[in-house]
């Protein structure tokens, strides 16, 4: 029996991802030879499933296959060392699908988040582990969604497994203490996906895959699975209430619209409910994290109809609330702006001064693109023009540059008329 | 973060073709080895050796649209040699590489130590958040 592949087919087999391989890595106790099997299950499942139909249990289908490549694996082995016998036919016994189906565990998928954001992995290793292990996305896909060529992705992949396998991590979950370092890190990476998905679908990177909507899907996950933690939930808010003003925030000609000229009836309602929703439950809770404070102050962004009537008092409690519990540089360059939108752009640039010496920011082209701003508040236009020209020279972004040459431009036109 | 590294030709009369055949050698070893370290280490976007500058010409619109070419240049005009693209963590090891490449060995087996352009590629995301 099997039902034909349609458009959420391909849906529902990266779901199972996680699953299947949480299941197969637990039975074989071996992480990295668990993905490579999963991931040729996968292929098979996209080369086969089109052709022959979607089987009737699909997931079991993935972990026969999947079990069905480890044993090869196992078997070549043993042979090749002529002992372990005992593993081989442990291994055999257990490679039947109704039994496979008992033997699912959500936890494996959260095993699995915990694993790919390991500390001991870099940022990319642990974002092209974390998409491929747990958002069952290939090496091509994800090559393709940094810009890099698939065997360089391989080899990160690759060598990201083998740190893992170094490190000898267990494959079971972490105790309440490993948890309390782990799931930020693991948020963290989550976080870092969603950001780089929403900063290359400008533009010319329109085709390549959505990294935003796979850092939702995942966060979702990961809602699901710790449905108690505030800040798994505030992540979740927070990439909800920033991608619901995906449409407004880029212009016909791919240039950046800031926040307060955005056409705000572009804005996706649904998203902006539904994150409104979740940071409400969450709030609710006993600790606010920098998550779900982040999130509020893009709810107070969205929750305004039109630029004018947002509520800045607001903002400025909830960034100097963000001071105290998580604080940065960049925090307190967005809570000068928030600081001059209550108290007028002297305050302003009086809470710029203090960052002048840190070091964080030394050379960094927001702090002269946020005292270009306030600058031009002020009404001291030339000096405006001198910050946002700085700010163009230091940026790596694009739209960025492009967006602080045209203020730079537009304030130079109107001192001449 | 992705980062080009510039190599330039070396002086006139100093470049590889100059060299002893063990020294010649001894460079291409290092650089092939070099890329094959970068692409294990899953950081290598892409890397290209350039034909030599007696190759070079630099091409304007003319009339019409129609190119002038102007070349050959003397042998003191500094090229570029070749770059890589690599996208690594941070701009420390983005450096790290073009110390890398800036001590292959040159003749004698002596470290050439040449400049090493080291550029950010715009590939930034606009912080719109955090």
């Amino acid at each position: 029996m099997t039902k034909p592949w349609d458009t959420t087919s391909e849906h529902l087999l990266r779901e199972f991802a996680p699953q299947v391989l949480g299941s197969v890595a637990r039975r074989f106790r071996d992480f990295s030879s668990a993905e490579d099997a999963v991931q040729e299950a996968m292929i098979a499942a996209f080369t086969q499933w089109p052709q022959e139909g979607v089987p009737e249990n699909p997931r079991g289908w993935l972990i026969q296959v999947a079990s069905r490549r480890m044993t090869d694996r196992v078997r070549s082995e043993v042979a090749r060392r002529q002992r372990e016998t005992a593993v081989a036919s442990d291994v055999e016994a257990t490679a039947h699908v109704d039994e496979i189906e008992c033997d699912m565990d959500p936890d494996d998928t959260l095993i699995l988040l915990f694993m790919c954001c390991h500390p001991a992995l870099t940022s990319s290793s642990a974002i092209a582990l974390t998409l491929r292990a747990v958002g069952g996305l290939t090496t091509a896909e994800i090559a393709n969604a940094f810009l890099v060529p698939e065997a360089t992705m391989a080899q990160r992949i690759s060598r990201a497994k083998q740190t893992i396998k170094a490190s000898g991590v267990p494959f079971r979950l972490p105790s309440p203490q490993e948890r309390a370092v782990r799931l930020p890190a693991a948020l963290h990476v989550l976080y870092l996906i969603f950001n780089e998905g929403y900063a290359s679908s400008i533009g010319a990177h329109l085709q390549r895959l959505d990294l935003a909507r796979e850092a939702i899907r995942l966060t979702r996950d990961a809602k699901a699975l710790i449905p108690e933690d505030g800040e798994v939930a505030g992540l979740l808010a927070l990439m909800l209430l920033t991608d619901a003003r995906r449409a407004a925030r880029t212009g016909p000609d791919e240039e950046l619209i800031p926040l307060d000229k955005q056409d705000r009836t572009l804005w996706d309602r649904a998203e902006i409910s539904e994150g409104i929703e979740l940071l409400t439950a969450a709030l609710s809770k006993r600790s606010v994290g920098p998550y779900q404070l982040q999130a509020a102050i893009a709810a107070v962004h969205d929750e305004a109809a039109r630029a004018e009537d947002t509520d800045w008092p607001q903002i400025l409690a909830l960034y100097e609330l963000l001071k105290r519990v998580s604080p940065s540089p960049m925090v307190t360059l967005n809570h000068a702006i928030a600081a001059a939108m209550v108290h007028g752009p002297s305050k302003g640039l009086e809470l710029l001064r203090t960052l002048d010496t840190d070091a964080r920011l030394a050379g960094h082209y927001r702090l002269d693109a946020v005292r270009a701003h306030l600058l031009e508040m002020v009404g001291d236009y030339e000096i405006a023009i001198k910050h946002y020209r700085i700010a163009a020279s230091r940026t790596t972004s694009i739209p960025e540059q492009n967006y602080l040459m045209t203020q730079a431009a537009r304030l130079a036109e109107r001192k001449l008329s | 973060m992705k980062y080009i590294l510039m190599m330039n030709t070396m002086r006139a009369g100093r470049g590889v073709p100059q060299w002893a055949q063990k020294d010649r050698q001894a460079h291409i070893a290092f650089m092939i080895g070099l890329n094959k370290e970068l692409r294990q280490s899953g950081e290598l976007v892409s890397a290209e050796g350039l034909s030599f500058p007696d190759q070079a010409k630099l091409v304007r619109a003319g009339k019409d649209g129609v190119p002038i070419t102007d070349g050959v240049f003397p042998e003191s005009k500094e090229f570029l040699a070749g770059y890589w693209i690599v996208d690594v963590d941070s701009p420390e090891r983005a450096d790290a590489i073009a110390a890398q490449v800036s001590g292959a060995p040159g003749p004698g087996g002596v470290p050439l130590n040449m400049p090493i352009e080291v550029r950010p590629i715009m590939s930034g995301p606009p912080p719109e958040m955090l």
